[in-house]
């Protein structure tokens, strides 16, 4: 339960709020960027809730803003703080991009926005799907009688009646997103998948889906035998259109879908996963003058697959000069923002090996701060369409409408590297691990 | 009455007032814009409230949108002004547009305005029985708005039968804010002090909750399910009943439904005995909990304070779990330093040497205060477990290799505390950190190496000369390392008497004479007088055998843990405090404690609650300063378990290593064991201690704990025995 919404700018000024409760005058907005510089100069981390002289502050990042709550009850801090995403996430949904002036712009909108999505505290519609449906941004006359969507309060409150579609079709992408995390000594230390069903549904009429997976737990519970392999999901995540408790009764993932593009589901393996896409660097370092790098790609999977758009992010110096690159393959660019060099391949083969070596310049005289090296792990991106790495296959789709049109669903797989896929480097043998300040 | 205000002849405000009585719609409704963005940015357009209003019939709903938001934000500036707007608001709740009926009887709620709540009670019955769910939805939260203003209006209409009665609505969403609603006003009642519960939840309304669970939105379910966890049941089945129809909420993807979920079963698990059926909860619960790792950094950090309750409570449930605790490089500092804390509460034989490799890593990230918690883990991990103590010391001696400077002193602070727990056993460490001693320019770095030197001074052959440089330095060392070094020669000289005689001297000297705090003054007193009076008895308590560390299980005392577990996902459990110390002005608000101490149920668990405190107040004290491993019940955290490098309480980490600022305790932490020939005193003199600090409290109001500080009573048996004297007093 939140009293007062608002949004700032990274100098702490609210650029648009909004009260819900009388308890928590608007003025301790401004209170809240000094809290944080204090907090800062003690020393003390800033966390995203703090409490100061019986006012809490809940508050996210967003680019350049700040989405601040305030309460002063002992309120759900996990609900204030997912509310605020969701509130990021409606508004980018509205205006493509959520900055200063986007708001400034749209002032109006969001009003109406947060007048909708909260009241005197609690949450109420956050699908911007459905908002979009009354809260539109052209401005319409009462006579075209706009009215509160029957899906705002409709126990299918993700869905509107009476959406029509001359070809009922439905597209089936299953993301498997690799986390990894490599030590320097080559040994995979952490690795989970976190896979995710997205849907796109373009169906008449309020249509009854069946999903079917090989889920081996299912399989177990119904006392059928898989065909081919059946995966184990650790967890299971649902969009709130799935009927709970029939998955946990018979693991059945039955719903009506909301129209058009969502995600139906998510779920997470730990599973030891082999590296797909293996990179390993041999780095040469010679204080004072410059710094060496040898580089090797190795895609681990079948050949009959291919991996698109690989990029190796290697870090190197921060004071780090004019770079020279070698590679067997793809493009190498500098990346000074990043500190870090990046080698591109457009298509890597399944069992392929690459190599490329990387010369880099260092200045003579390094500045005291920076003799403590940022020791930043080698990231990977990449995509590997119509593979899976947990084996997860959809069986069926079963549509049922009560018109009884026939559809047809579409399936794709693919896997690509988590937000967390990351090769620790090694260190040079020879060299002290951190150098003496 | 806009003449009676004399608005100005010229400026913005002028120029939209005449926009906003323009004859132009369009040109009205862009003042009104206007007028809005002002308002945004924080001008005062309060003085247009007569034109603005003028403007609020209309068939726009847009512009009637933003005109209820000027009122919003201008009727409480404006009462005498906001009658004139009753009438618009009465007919708009008539409207035939359910939109604009929901809005009216909304923006009604929100004026706040004594005057026109005499007004709002008629078309409030109207919309709560609506044909329309949204308006119902809407009025069922205005009930809870009237009820904040004025709670009179609210019992005299029937509200809030109407809102019992509204809990079977047959639209899901209309059930949730009625949920909300109840529960708000419930939570209004209790602040201010009624004592009749005003939403009580009652078996029927128990299962129509549980049928509306499986249908609302997301954040009606998080109501619901805080609804589910206020229901009080003894009935077993019926615990397990509520655990079995709330557990597929965990399969939710909204992670505060998850975490809504966590908090009714950990509540009803309470009342289910087969441990089992408990097994099987807790396993249920672990890959969720995990799952919310996914989300956004400010939402794991929400999950991750509460994951760390969890443990406190059940440290099964992670077990094989630690892996996704480890750091990612780009993980926020706040994450990383809760996710340090709960991969030590994984920690166990199995996972050490993984644990190990990463804390070493992050040993040599670029964020010293991470690398610094870093190396502290490491020093946890060696007390937690003994079989891998080797394998920490060796990491730890790893790191003083790099020289780094705040690497090295964090190291040697930690190294203090394995000396603690493993006495006499890594004193192969100690050339390695006294040649580092030139590095260390913190004062609690260098007061664990000068007690490092002490402890071990006759097994350091140039110990004097080593305490020698202290003492040169003396007056301008900081206070915690005057006192370390005091002691530390007293050591000295007890353990090797020749040579250090003139060192003893000097010190008691210059810190008798030259020293501007009393803490350092009075202990060199006492160490002067016991060395001239009985050097036996000095013996006896400055080289006391002292028993070793432990690490904590629960960093709150097993009451609050209880009462935290019960508001999982709230700002209480995020900060791991009790409710008191933060809502209200900040402190322990009175209207509190009249609270509590009216609830008579309350008052065996007050009566501990106050016991604690008491029991808090005589260790700050140091008075009752001896502990009694072999008693421990294992529920409460020893008094010397709490005083590990752990505690965010100094002067209770500095006790048993000897830098606490009060000379008694050396005295008094001899007597736990030197006394044993009469252990049947302390108890004895306990009690009537306990009574006092009790009676000096006052009336028998509860006192809730002041800080949540894992201090405990020193010894079970005698806090039973205070236990049974206070329970007599009531």
């Amino acid at each position: 339960m939140a009293s007062l919404i608002a949004i700032l700018d990274l100098k702490g000024k609210p650029l648009i709020q909004r009260s819900y409760r009388d308890d928590v005058p608007a003025a301790y907005i401004e209170r809240f960027l000094p809290i944080i510089l204090d907090l800062e100069e003690e020393g003390a981390q800033v966390t995203p809730c703090f409490t100061r002289e019986g006012v809490n502050y809940l508050h996210i990042r967003h680019s350049n803003l700040y989405l601040l709550a305030l309460s002063k009850r002992n309120s759900n801090a996990a609900e204030i703080i997912l509310f605020l995403h969701r509130l990021v996430s409606v508004l980018v949904e509205y205006f493509k991009e959520l900055e200063e002036e986007s708001i400034r712009d749209n002032f109006v909108i969001i009003y109406e926005l947060l007048d909708e999505m909260m009241d005197f505290g609690y949450p109420q519609t956050t699908e911007s799907k459905i908002l979009q449906e009354y809260i539109t941004q052209e401005s319409y006359k009462l006579e075209a009688q706009v009215r509160p969507p029957i899906a705002v309060t409709n126990a299918v409150s993700w869905r509107s009646e009476g959406i029509r579609y001359r070809k009922n079709e439905v597209f089936l992408d299953v993301i498997e997103s690799v986390n990894l995390l490599v030590n320097a000594t080559g040994n995979v230390v952490r690795s989970e998948i976190l896979g995710a069903v997205k849907m796109k549904c373009y169906l008449s009429g309020m249509p009854e889906l069946r999903l079917g997976l090989n889920d081996k737990v299912m399989f177990e519970t119904t006392g059928r035998t898989a065909r081919g392999k059946a995966i184990e999901m650790e967890d299971v995540k649902f969009h709130q259109c799935v009927r709970l408790s029939r998955f946990e009764n018979d693991r059945t993932i039955s719903f009506i879908p909301p129209d058009g593009e969502f995600e139906l589901m998510s779920y997470r393996l730990s599973t030891p996963v082999k590296p797909l896409v293996w990179v390993e660097a041999a780095v040469e370092h010679h204080k004072g003058s410059r710094v060496e790098y040898m580089v090797k790609v190795k895609a681990q999977f079948k050949r009959r697959s291919t991996a698109n758009n690989v990029e190796i992010y290697v870090p190197v110096p921060d004071d780090a000069d004019t770079p020279k690159f070698r590679a067997s393959t793809g493009t190498v660019q500098y990346a000074p923002d990043k500190s870090a060099f990046v080698w591109k391949i457009k298509q890597l083969g399944g069992g392929r090996e690459f190599l490329m070596r990387a010369h880099f310049g260092l200045p003579s005289v390094r500045g005291e701060h920076d003799s403590m090296d940022k020791r930043a792990p080698i990231t990977v991106k990449f995509e590997i369409p119509y593979f899976t790495v947990s084996g997860i296959q959809v069986r069926y789709l079963k549509i049922v409408e009560k018109s009884g049109y026939q559809a047809l669903p579409w399936v794709r797989y693919i896997t690509q590297n988590g937000d967390d896929y990351s090769l620790r480097t090694a260190l040079e043998k020879g060299s002290a691990p951190i150098v003496p300040m | 009455m806009s003449g009676l205000r004399a608005p100005p002849r010229k400026g913005e405000n002028y120029e939209l007032s005449a926009d906003l009585n323009s004859e132009y719609r369009e040109k009205r409704k862009d003042a009104i814009k206007k007028v809005i963005a002002n308002m945004t940015v924080q001008k005062d357009v309060s003085g247009l409230f007569p034109d603005v209003l003028k403007n609020m019939q209309t068939d726009d709903l847009e512009q009637k949108k933003l005109v209820y938001l000027y009122l919003m934000n201008y009727a409480k500036t404006q009462p005498e002004l906001v009658i004139l707007a009753v009438n618009t608001f009465v007919k708009d709740t008539d409207d035939p547009n359910p939109l604009v009926r929901a809005l009216a009887i909304r923006t009604m709620g929100m004026l706040r305005a004594e005057k026109i709540l005499d007004y709002i009670c008629d078309p409030l019955t109207k919309c709560l029985r609506d044909d329309n769910p949204y308006v119902r939805k809407t009025a069922a939260l205005c009930v809870a708005k009237l009820y904040d203003l004025k709670p009179e209006l609210v019992i005299e209409n029937g509200f809030l039968e109407t809102l019992q009665d509204m809990i079977g609505d047959s639209n899901p969403m209309v059930v949730a804010n009625t949920v909300a609603a109840l529960s708000d006003i419930h939570a209004a009642a209790v602040a201010a002090g009624s004592s009749s519960e005003t939403f009580h939840i009652t078996s029927t309304i128990l299962n129509k909750l549980l049928v509306a669970l499986n249908e609302c939105s997301e954040w009606g379910r998080v109501g619901i399910l805080n609804a589910l966890s206020r229901y009080e049941t003894t009935d077993e089945r019926e615990g397990e009943h509520i655990c079995e129809r709330v557990v597929p909420q965990f399969q939710h993807a909204n992670g505060s439904v998850v975490l809504a979920a966590v908090k009714v079963i950990m509540i009803h698990m309470r009342h289910v005995k087969s441990e089992n059926l408990n097994k099987q909860m807790i396993r249920k619960m672990a890959p969720p909990l995990v799952t919310l790792l996914s989300n956004p950094p400010e939402v794991q950090w929400v999950a991750l304070r509460n994951i760390n309750l969890l443990l406190q409570k059940r440290p099964d449930l992670l077990q094989n779990e630690m892996r996704v605790f480890f750091c990612k490089y780009n993980d926020p500092l706040y994450v990383k330093v809760e996710k340090l804390d709960i991969m030590v509460r994984l920690a166990g034989d199995s996972n050490v040497d993984a644990l190990l490799s990463e804390l070493k890593e992050y040993a040599s990230e670029v964020d010293v205060d991470f690398v610094r918690r870093s190396i502290k883990a490491i020093g946890q991990t060696a007390i937690k477990i003994d079989a891998a103590a080797e394998r920490c010391v060796n990491v730890l001696l790893e790191l003083i290799g790099t020289r780094v400077s705040y690497v090295v002193q964090e190291a040697v602070v930690v190294m203090k505390d394995i000396f603690r727990k493993y006495p006499s056993t890594y004193e192969g460490v100690i050339p390695t950190l006294c040649a580092n001693l030139d590095e260390l320019d913190e004062p609690e770095a260098k007061a664990s190496l000068i007690w490092i030197i002490g402890e071990y001074a006759n097994k350091i052959d140039n110990a004097d000369e080593l305490l020698g440089i202290f003492v040169d330095t003396f007056t301008e060392e900081s206070y915690p390392v005057q006192l370390q070094t005091l002691t530390a020669v007293v050591k000295l000289f007890l353990q090797k008497p020749d040579g250090s005689q003139g060192l003893v001297q000097r010190v008691l000297n210059t810190a008798t004479k030259d020293c501007d705090s009393p803490d350092v003054r009075d202990r060199a007193y006492i160490y002067w007088r016991l060395l001239s009076t009985d050097p036996g008895a000095a013996k006896a308590v400055v080289l006391a055998h002292r028993p070793p560390i432990s690490l904590p299980r629960t960093t709150v005392s097993p009451q609050l843990l209880e009462e935290l577990l019960g508001e999982v996902s709230s700002l209480a459990s995020v900060y791991h405090k009790p409710e008191e110390t933060f809502v209200g002005q900040g402190r322990i608000g009175i209207d509190t404690v009249q609270r509590k101490s009216a609830d008579l149920a309350d008052d065996r668990a007050a009566a501990q609650k106050a016991l604690q405190t008491v029991a808090i107040g005589q260790q700050a004290e140091n008075l009752l300063d001896f502990a009694d491993d072999g008693a421990d019940d294992g529920q409460q955290p020893s008094g010397l378990a709490a005083t590990t490098m752990l505690t965010s309480t100094p002067a209770a980490a500095n006790l048993l290593s000897g830098t606490s600022s009060n000379p008694l305790d050396d005295l008094v932490s001899i007597f736990g064991n030197a006394s044993l020939s009469a252990p049947s005193v302390q108890p004895q003199s306990a009690a009537p201690l306990g009574g006092f600090g009790f009676s000096m409290g006052g009336a028998p109001s509860p006192m809730p704990p002041q800080t949540p500080s894992v201090l405990q009573a020193a010894s079970p048996p005698m806090q039973q025995s205070g236990q049974e004297d206070l329970l007599g007093l009531f």
